[in-house]
């Protein structure tokens, strides 16, 4: 009898694998980068385009420079890739993203142990970087329809939203309407919100995702936001400019929910969401910044080996009996 | 009313069609009867017969002076040939009595001549022990000592776990479906044990000619009920399907009884009611022959000691040259290296997988996506659980609760990166009792 194959149970293993997984965040990341694309021109491709490469080139040296088993294949790098171009606004130069990406998967991923290992999102935190780095580039809003491949020098540069409100200038505010189909200034990835919601529901039915951050989190800012609303808007109107503005679904459907650095167990998913909701509002309201999905993801990132280590399932086996717990 | 079923579990697909729909074949004995001394879990045996004895078919050959264990009988008559160590499926040799067969099936006496209503409780299990029973479903514990829990805990529950949660397997199921009357006459006896006026039949309902032809039989039988429960694996675990019939947990570290319920497995009841009814000892049982390799997969009746080349022949033999062979099921089951080997009285099947089937993907790193976490039906964090385990981090080990782990295999199942989690918590277990028995070292 030839050779078998001896292995530990269970023998049969389910078809789900990481590489899957990751092929399709990317693919629930496309309408988003379709609306990227038609908002902002074919610049916002082109930028994804060096990012996602510079991604994966950082991955791929940084394994074969430590002798690493290479698993750029595994997609991980890709996504990361996409999600930084998304989070930048499009009159960013090319090079901004170098340096992005070299900061996501070397600095947060790679000295940390590489994919599964990192503390905190590598895109949000690469981003964190450059908008300390480079406030005014990273600021820098051009209107919808004004850049096509390259950026002018005399664009039409245009605050965000959240920026308006937060000044106070409710009046020059766009319509509901524009800042739901994403016609606004802001990140290439955050404005059009159908075509995150799109990448929601696919990351969903393809059970990628639980709805549970999400949904906390959105919640949470809506609530907030109802609750102590700017002045001069009624409370529904500053609930919704706030969650169809400021990058607050990118960030809760793409960033919070990335796997690593959220909490695995679904109770410590829900204060994952409320802790995101109510940092982002308190930045948004009493930080010096109009904008706080960023920071309040980071903070929230750091605080998920805590959160992993308080709060897990209810074990089976272990009702109202305290002996049982010894094993005897 | 919703089926019943437990918390958390996963939905692989069954890959029952295979055999689901074949009539449970007999097979004819083979020429040499192979019989492994440690057939089940708990104290092992020593052998009552020497090479060149002849033997009757039911006789005794083995047993043990210990509480924990159960008697060992042999399936056909003939003469003692060999006692020496074998091969066993689990890949090791283990001490075994060879027989060889004469081809007449003398029967020995028979070890119950009274009928149900005649035996005393204490009968009954002294019936159970005499037959050898032990749980049929892999783990191999001896029934009478299911049967004698200690007098302070009050049985309330007997459960017969026709779940048959495990892909491919069929063999619980065809047996439900092929005599009905011996699952609900064993269900009987047992209550007759406990003084009970209800028993339940737990059928998964992926099932449902079983489920059917179970209760149009149980209104011949008093107080037999028969349960419809959740297709979901691991739905057959003891703890999940007590869970799923009591609403009630098994406590850590402790045992059905200890919250009043028994619950036994099909194959096993059935044993029992031979016993009772025929006066015969446990030396037959049901075998799934199945998976992608296998030219005709099908469901047989077999004597035990039969070596499962002979099952495999009679199902036609190989498609392809098997890449792994699993004793058990998939989920749970053991690879073997040969298929010369017995069958002992814990195999409930034999599958052999293709090379696509057995594909074995490489182990990538841990994305902390919690699958393992959603699935476990112990409520535990297998990702945490398994790390700490191979690193030997003692305090989280048992903070983590490895000793809980029915080892049921979802985690590792749902792993998009392919982790062997359980393996590593077994390790983790290990190392845990490993502590423990330390612990009590250093205390006395």
């Amino acid at each position: 009898m030839s050779e078998k194959i001896v292995s530990s149970s269970p023998h049969i293993r389910s078809n789900v694998t990481t590489a899957k997984i990751m092929t399709d965040v990317v693919l629930a990341l496309i309408p988003a980068l379709i609306a990227a694309t038609f908002y902002f021109g074919f610049r916002a491709l082109y930028l994804t385009v060096i990012s996602v490469a510079f991604c994966v080139l950082f991955e791929y040296l940084w394994q074969k420079a430590l002798k690493k088993p290479l698993n750029v294949g595994d997609g991980t790098a890709v996504v990361t890739g996409v999600l930084l171009a998304l989070n930048v606004p499009v009159t960013a130069p090319w090079w901004m993203l170098a340096v992005g990406a070299l900061v996501a998967i070397i600095i947060i991923k790679q000295f940390f142990g590489g994919t599964g290992n990192n503390f905190m999102n590598p895109a949000m935190g690469a981003r964190a970087f450059l908008l300390a780095s480079w406030p005014v580039q990273m600021t820098l809003w051009s209107k919808p329809f004004t850049t096509g491949f390259t950026v002018d020098a005399d664009i039409v540069s245009s605050a965000t939203p959240l920026a308006l409100m937060k000044t106070g200038e409710i009046a020059s505010l766009p319509a509901l309407s524009d800042v739901f189909w994403g016609n606004i200034a802001g990140c290439m990835g955050e404005v059009c919100v159908p075509a995150l919601l799109i990448g929601f529901i696919y990351l969903l039915i393809k059970k990628v995702i639980t709805p549970t951050i999400p949904l906390f989190y959105v919640g949470t800012v809506a609530v907030l936001s109802f609750i102590f609303k700017v002045d001069g808007m009624t409370g529904i109107d500053c609930a919704l400019y706030s969650i169809c503005s400021g990058g607050l679904l990118l960030g809760a459907i793409f960033m919070a929910t990335d796997y690593t650095t959220s909490p695995i167990y679904f109770k410590g998913q829900i204060i994952m969401g409320i802790g995101c909701g109510a940092i982002t509002f308190l930045i948004r309201r009493l930080g010096g910044y109009p904008e706080g999905v960023t920071y309040a993801i980071l903070l929230m990132n750091i605080a998920t080996p805590l959160i992993d280590k308080y709060v897990r399932p209810k074990k089976f086996g272990y009702v109202a009996q305290k002996g049982g717990a010894k094993n005897a | 009313m919703g089926l019943l079923t437990f918390k958390r579990g996963i939905h692989p697909d069954d890959c029952k069609k295979l055999t689901a729909e074949l009539p449970i074949k007999e097979l004819k004995p083979g020429k040499t009867m192979c019989y492994p001394l440690n057939q089940h879990l708990g104290a092992p045996l020593s052998s009552l017969v020497s090479v060149g004895d002849e033997v009757l078919m039911g006789q005794k050959i083995a047993d043990s002076e210990g509480f924990l264990t159960a008697p060992l009988h042999s399936s056909v008559s003939g003469k003692v040939v060999e006692i020496g160590m074998r091969m066993h499926h689990s890949g090791v040799k283990v001490p075994t009595i060879v027989i060889e067969n004469d081809g007449l099936d003398t029967p020995a006496e028979k070890i119950n001549t009274k009928s149900l209503d005649e035996l005393s409780p204490k009968e009954i299990v002294q019936i159970v022990h005499d037959a050898g029973i032990v749980g049929m479903g892999g783990a191999g514990f001896p029934t009478h000592v299911k049967l004698s829990p200690p007098a302070d805990k009050e049985i309330k529950y007997v459960i017969v776990n026709g779940a048959e949660c495990e892909p491919y397997l069929t063999s619980d199921h065809r047996v439900m479906l092929e005599e009905p009357d011996d699952v609900l006459f064993g269900l009987t006896a047992v209550m007759k044990i406990f003084s009970l006026k209800e028993g339940f039949v737990a059928v998964e309902e992926n099932k449902p000619d079983a489920i059917s032809a179970l209760e149009e039989k149980a209104k011949n039988y008093d107080g037999c009920k028969v349960l419809t429960l959740k297709k979901k694996y691991p739905q057959g675990a003891e703890k999940q399907l007590i869970y799923a019939v009591t609403k009630k947990e098994v406590p850590s570290g402790k045992l059905p009884a200890d919250i009043g319920c028994i619950v036994l497995n099909i194959d096993t009841i059935t044993a029992i009611a031979r016993a009772i009814k025929e006066g015969t000892p446990l030396y037959r049982r049901i075998v799934t022959v199945s998976g992608g390799a296998v030219n005709n997969p099908q469901n047989f009746k077999v004597r035990i000691g039969m070596c499962f080349d002979d099952l495999i022949e009679e199902a036609g033999g190989f498609k392809e040259e098997p890449a792994k062979i699993i004793y058990g099921g998939p989920m749970m089951g053991i690879s073997g290296i040969s298929t010369s080997v017995p069958v002992v009285k814990g195999t409930s099947a034999f599958l052999a997988f293709t090379k696509k089937e057995a594909k074995k993907e490489a182990e990538s790193a841990c994305l902390r996506c919690g699958r393992c976490v959603s699935v476990c039906p112990m409520g535990l964090m297998p990702a945490e659980l398994s790390v700490m385990s191979l690193k030997g981090e003692i305090e989280s080990v048992i903070r983590y609760n490895a000793l809980d782990c029915i080892e049921c295999g979802s985690c590792s199942f749902v792993c998009p990166a392919k982790r062997y989690l359980v393996q590593a918590i077994r390790v983790g277990k290990d190392r845990q009792r490993a502590h423990l028995a330390e612990m009590r070292a250093k205390k006395q």
